[in-house]
Parts: structure tokens; sequence; C-alpha cells
């Protein structure tokens, strides 16, 4: 097997409306796994149903080759987008009730939680109460908990939100960190700047649906619509003879005496073609492909599907 | 699966008892509830101030039949009614008693003038004399004596005999089991409000702090509910416990520091079998032994030492832990429904009926304790913990008992079935007014 995960034509109503609607996804194990999409696109309910808290209408999820069941739970760590503490409860005693919750046994996780705590610079705050906590140290007590019992799958739903800049750096380390030592992890987020960032695979839900899935590099290329962009130094030629060959200049500019230009190839040509064309326009500084960001393949895919 | 129930038991369970607040009521409750009964006593020791009340007699026949008592004090005002209303502006006195010529012939005419509001007391006591006086005038003017009336005057309280099943006999004191039968009631009643509504908080606190997402991540909804009930159930069972050994205690710190007054306990029970009944002489053994007890302390300690203790402790319990679990399972749908305490108001109307209905109707059921009302209202789950209790101590029989039992048990089974279905989906709704029919909805579901 190599997904960890496989979530086979899920289907989930709601008195009133279809939050999922026959969907199917696959995380490849130990890879970071985002699940992108508008407000109220199912994200959430899908993320519930692996974590089973609630059970979908139709279709079946496998967790690294089993049919999902309760005791699946101890293997996964679950931060939830909406997440709190008790705020009257000690903060190493809450800790440890809720790792005890995941299957894990005292006397072996007071020594594991200690360790955490140290590394997080929590251990002051062992016998204080939750509410006492700044909201940045909270976010860290939470983050220790979900990956406290060494689960095999981390979901983190958008976990960024709420984190300032410097904790949402030591949680992306954490995250690459947790991959190397064999954990597959997905989380949900708006932030496409951390999805190029961090993502392996990806899948976009939107109104209920998958609308796009698969490796990010992947989803980039097929994306890619034949655009290049040039820097030329001394022109012999106009770029005008470009035109006649069936090229499309997207854009043109004169910047520090080099000469930006953005062009399209259209359907028979090739990269060859253009380049061969270019060599006898002037002389080829930088040649790029450009590649549509995770933003832009986000937005224009739920717009298409609107 | 039962592990981890475990677990919520413990934490549901050691939170509440290490707090505060519990520890004080623990301790404080024995207390409260003995100066419950006796400050009223002491109280009563230090009243108020004497109240005068001067007596202007118009026909010279009753002024000197009054006589000081009851925190009332009398005197005698020789002058006219003008000029006694003139002190009682001058507040020499709390009240005028006028007694006009024709009072005799119509009593109608009697006057009790005062500038603040009446004492009660004050007044019952002047018509319990004006009353006996008049009456024994009556009998002199129709040729009875008054000692004639004293002779036959007679104090009748019936000794109420039960024959029991077996044969014996057991003299009632239904006063002492109404007592007994309305402050268990109550207390079921305040058991099942305090820790159901402790649950209906702890339900809305995990739903407020948003720490349920992460617990049912681990555990199903209906673990942690239950362990939550279950938890919350140990706490009240726990607290009453501690309060019966501390009250067993206290009774036996006062019995060795003032032995005195637990003299008079009674030597003898008052059971004896319907042979012996009909025996005349045996008869009037018992009525000297009945006599004996005539003395109210008597009576009181003799009936309590009659009622079966380890039988109401045990019914006490059984009904508490029902009544509560039935209710707890709705309190917890209710927490479970709301986002805050004050959207809380609309569901527990409802909720709430039954328990007062059943304390408004205890009284019902008190003066007739093996009536219809009593019946029906112990048979029926919503009201049995409170209304079984209140009918305990007159002795019920053991049919009504077990049915009652039966379906306490098959109702709370019933409630938490319900609110299991209830809870599961309202814990995850945020920012929504939920409706009836939403909650309709979620049931079936």
């Amino acid at each position: 097997m190599d997904n960890l995960i496989q979530v086979n034509s899920v289907t989930k109503d709601f008195t009133g409306h279809r939050a999922l609607d026959n969907v199917s996804i696959s995380v490849p194990k130990q890879s970071i796994y985002g699940l992108l999409g508008p407000n109220g696109a199912g994200k959430t309910t899908l993320i519930r149903i692996i974590n089973q808290i609630i059970g979908p209408d139709k279709g079946e999820i496998f967790f690294n080759g089993e049919k999902i069941r309760p005791k699946h739970v101890e293997k996964i760590g679950y931060l939830p987008e909406e997440r709190g503490l008790y705020k009257k409860m000690k903060v190493g005693e809450q800790a440890l009730y809720l790792a005890q919750l995941k299957g894990l046994h005292y006397h072996q996780t007071k020594k594991l939680l200690k360790e955490w705590f140290e590394k997080f610079d929590l251990l002051n705050w062992w016998n204080k109460k939750a509410e006492t906590l700044s909201k940045g140290m909270q976010q860290k007590l939470q983050f220790i908990i979900t990956v406290l019992h060494n689960p095999k799958l981390l979901i983190f739903d958008e976990p960024f939100t709420g984190f300032d800049p410097i904790n949402v750096n030591i949680l992306k380390d954490e995250i690459f960190k947790l991959k190397e030592q064999g954990a597959t992890i997905i989380f949900s987020t708006h932030d496409m700047g951390s999805v190029e960032e961090l993502c392996d695979e990806i899948a976009l839900i939107n109104k209920s649906k998958k609308v796009l899935e698969g490796n990010v590099r992947k989803i980039k290329k097929e994306h890619a619509k034949q655009i290049f962009r040039v820097e030329m130094a001394g022109l012999s030629s106009s770029f005008e003879t470009l035109k006649k060959e069936n090229f499309e200049i997207v854009e043109q500019s004169t910047k520090d005496g080099l000469i930006e230009a953005v062009i399209r190839i259209n359907n028979d040509k090739t990269t060859n073609d253009l380049l061969e064309a270019l060599i006898e326009v002037g002389n080829i500084v930088s040649f790029n492909e450009v590649i549509p960001s995770m933003n832009e393949i986000f937005i224009s895919t739920v717009t298409q599907n609107q | 699966m039962f592990k981890k129930i475990f677990i919520i038991i413990k934490r549901e369970f050691l939170s509440r008892v290490k707090k505060k607040s519990f520890i004080v009521m623990t301790i404080l409750g024995p207390v409260l509830f003995a100066a419950l009964i006796t400050l009223p006593v002491i109280l009563a020791r230090w009243s108020d101030s004497e109240y005068s009340v001067a007596i202007v007699d118009n026909t010279g026949l009753f002024y000197d039949r009054f006589e000081d008592g009851n925190d009332v004090v009398f005197t005698n005002l020789p002058v006219s009614l003008d000029d006694a209303l003139e002190l009682l502006q001058r507040e020499k006195f709390n009240a005028i008693l006028h007694i006009p010529e024709a009072a005799f012939e119509s009593p109608s005419t009697l006057r009790l003038f005062t500038t603040k509001a009446v004492n009660i007391n004050a007044k019952i006591h002047v018509e319990n004399v004006l009353k006996h006086e008049f009456e024994s005038l009556k009998l002199g003017a129709r040729g009875i004596d008054s000692e004639v009336l004293r002779a036959i005057e007679t104090n009748i309280s019936i000794q109420a005999v039960r024959i029991l099943s077996d044969g014996m006999e057991q003299t009632d004191y239904p006063e002492v089991s109404m007592a007994l039968g309305i402050i268990s009631g109550l207390l079921i009643y305040l058991f099942i409000f305090l820790f159901g509504s402790q649950v209906l908080r702890g339900v809305l606190e995990e739903k407020t702090s948003r720490i349920i997402e992460v617990i049912i991540s681990s555990v199903k909804p209906f673990q942690l509910m239950m362990g939550k009930i279950v938890g919350i159930a140990l706490v009240g069972l726990a607290q009453f416990l501690i309060w019966v050994f501390l009250t067993l205690l206290l009774v036996f710190v006062v019995r060795t520091a003032v032995p005195d007054i637990f003299q008079f306990t009674p030597d003898e029970q008052v059971h004896i079998t319907s042979a012996q009944m009909l025996d005349t002489g045996r008869l009037e053994e018992q009525m000297d032994t009945i006599q004996h007890h005539d003395t109210a302390a008597g009576q009181v300690l003799e009936s309590l030492s009659a009622i079966n203790w380890y039988v109401m402790i045990f019914f006490f319990i059984f009904f508490f832990l029902g009544g509560y679990f039935l209710y707890a399972a709705l309190f917890a749908a209710i927490g479970s429904a709301v986002d805050n305490e004050a959207d809380t108001q609309q569901f527990m109307l409802p909720v709430t009926i039954p328990l007062i209905f059943a304390i408004i109707f205890g009284q019902m059921v008190m003066v007739n304790p093996a009536g219809p009302v009593a019946f029906w209202l112990s048979i029926i789950p919503l009201t049995s913990p409170v209304i079984m209790m209140i009918r305990i101590p007159f002795g019920v029989p053991f049919f009504d008992l077990y049915l009652s039992a039966f379906l306490l048990i098959a109702g709370f089974l019933a409630t938490t079935w319900l609110a299991a279905k209830i809870y599961r989906t309202g814990i995850l709704m945020y920012g929504k007014k939920v409706s009836y029919k939403d909650l309709w909805k979620w049931i079936r579901y």
C-alpha cells in the first residue's frame, strides 16, 4: 500500500445541503497533503470524517489499507480549526488527560511530555491554569498534544490561522521534521504560499466536489500555458519577426538596458522553435517558463467551476 | 471503550471534588442543615420586644381575664375611648382593644385599634381569650357551670395503627413521616437540579472553549457524555455520603457531650400482634406504654427509630441516581444544543416543569400517600424520584416500588438514548440559534 489514507467516493448530506459529493482522495505515505478550497467547500467535513467524528453517508475510508475503525484514532493526531483548552485545568494535567484519551499510559506520558514542554519553553507553566497561557503558548500546547502520541497521520485544519509569523515558522519546521520521521500530514489551508512551500500533494475541493488532485509540481506543469519570459540584449531585429512565425508577445518592456518579453507559444510550435527564432532576434540573457502560482491555479479552477 | 470512559469519569470527578466550593459545601452542609432546624427555635426565644395592648372595657367584665403571654402585655385603661386613642397616637401602646357595652350581644362591635400593622399573634391571642370568656358567660347564662365545661373538654389525638402483612401492627406517626418525606423529596429535587445543571455547564464549557473537537477525535461523543454524567453522579453521591457520615458524627458527638437529650429513647417498641390486641389485659398494659410515649419528643424519637434507615438511605440513593441520570441526559442535550448560557432558558423550561410539578403535588401526596395521585406520580419516571421519596417514609407496597424503579430505569435509558442523538450533532454546531424543530431533525437523523 502506498497510500496511508484512501477515501473512496464519500458522500455526506446534512439537513438541507450536501457537504461532500462523491469525493475520493489518496494520501501517499510520508507526504504532506494539502486540502484546499474556499470557505464552506466541505474540507472540515472531510477531515471530520477521516477523524471518525462523523460518519459518511456513502463511501469508504481506508487507513493503511485497512477499513477505518475506532482503534485507528490512536494513530491519528488532529489539530482542529476550532481548538481550545479547559481554561481552569492545569496545563500539565490537561496534556496528560488528553494524551490518555489517545491511549497513552500515564507514567510513560509524563516523561515524554516534560521533554516536549522543555523544548517549547512551557515547563514553568506545568502547574498553572491553561487560562494563564498567552495565545501563542496555548497554540504550542495544542500542537504538543496533537503530536505527543507519535501518530502516523497528522491532520491540521487551518493550522496557521492565528499564529504569529515566528510561530508559523516553528510550526512549519516541526511539520517537516515530522515528515522526515515518517509521519504523513494532511492540512487544510487558505494560505497558498504555505502550500507551495510545504505540500507534496494537494486536492482542491469546491462546492462539495473534488475538482483537482495530484502532485503539486505536476499540477503546476499541467497548468503552465506554454508561456516564457525572456531577457534579451542588443536586438538585431525587432520582435515583430516573431509574430510572423505565430508567436504571441504578451508583454514587452525595457529595464536597465535589457529587453524583457513574455511570449506564448501557440499550437504547432515547440520551445526549440521559439529559441531558434529568438537567437535570430538578439542575445538571450535568460529564458524561463512562466509557471502559474498555486494561487492562480486555485482561483482559475474555482472560478471555472462556477 | 470502558477504559476511556473511566479516564473521563476520573477527570470529571476529581476536577469537581478538588474545588473549594465542593469542600466548603460538604463540610458546611450538615452544619447548615442543623442550623436550619435549630435557628427558628433560637430566634423564637429571642423574639420581638413585647407588644402592649391597652383594654378599654365598657362592660367591665373582661379586662381582668387577659393574662400576659406570648410576648403580649395587657393593661387595663379605665378611660374613655377618645382618651385611649389619644394615648395610642402618642405611641404609649401598640394597640387599643375596645370592648363596647354592646359587645356581648353583637361581638362584631369589638375593635382593635393600631397605628401600625397589627401583630397577628396578639390579635389571635385576644380573640382566643374573648371567645373562651364569651362562651363561659353564655353557658353561665343557661345555667351551666364553667367548671363542668373544663371537665368535658377533651384532647383527642388518635393513634394510627397500621396492620402489616405479617399480622404485626405498627403505630404510625404521619407527622414525622410527612417531615421526613418532604425533606428527602426536596433533597432529591435539589440534588437533581444542582448536579443536573453541573452537567449542562460542563457540556457548555467544552463547547464554548472549543476543546470538544479535540476530545471527540479521541473518544466517541457518547463516551464523553456518559463519562461526564457518571463522574458528576459520583460527586453527588460522595457529597451525600459525606453528609450522612458527618451528621452521624455530629449526633454521636452531641450524644456523648450531652447524654440527657437522648433519655427519651423508648425502651420498648410498640409492636403487638392482633391476638394480643384482643386481650384486654394486654391492651391496657400497652396503653401504659403508649402513655409513656405521650410526650412529643418521645413520640418523635420513637417514630424515628421505627423507620428503617437502611431502606431509606438505599432508596434515596437509588431514586437520586435514577432521577439524576434521567434529567442529566436531558441537561447534557440542552448544553450541547446551545452556544451560551443565556440560550439555555428556552429549553430548560420543559425539563424543569415536571420537577417543579412534582414538588407542588408533593403536598397533596403527603396528605394522602396511598391515593391515586400519589400512585401515578410515583410511577411516572419524570416525577417519581421526588414523589416516591415523599411516599417511602409512610411505607409503600412493594408492587408500587418495583414498578416505579423499573420504569425509572427504562425512563433514563430512553432519555439517554434521545439525548445522545441531540448531543452528537449539537456539540459541533456553532453560531446557529437552535429551535425545537432542529432538535427533532437531529433526533431523527
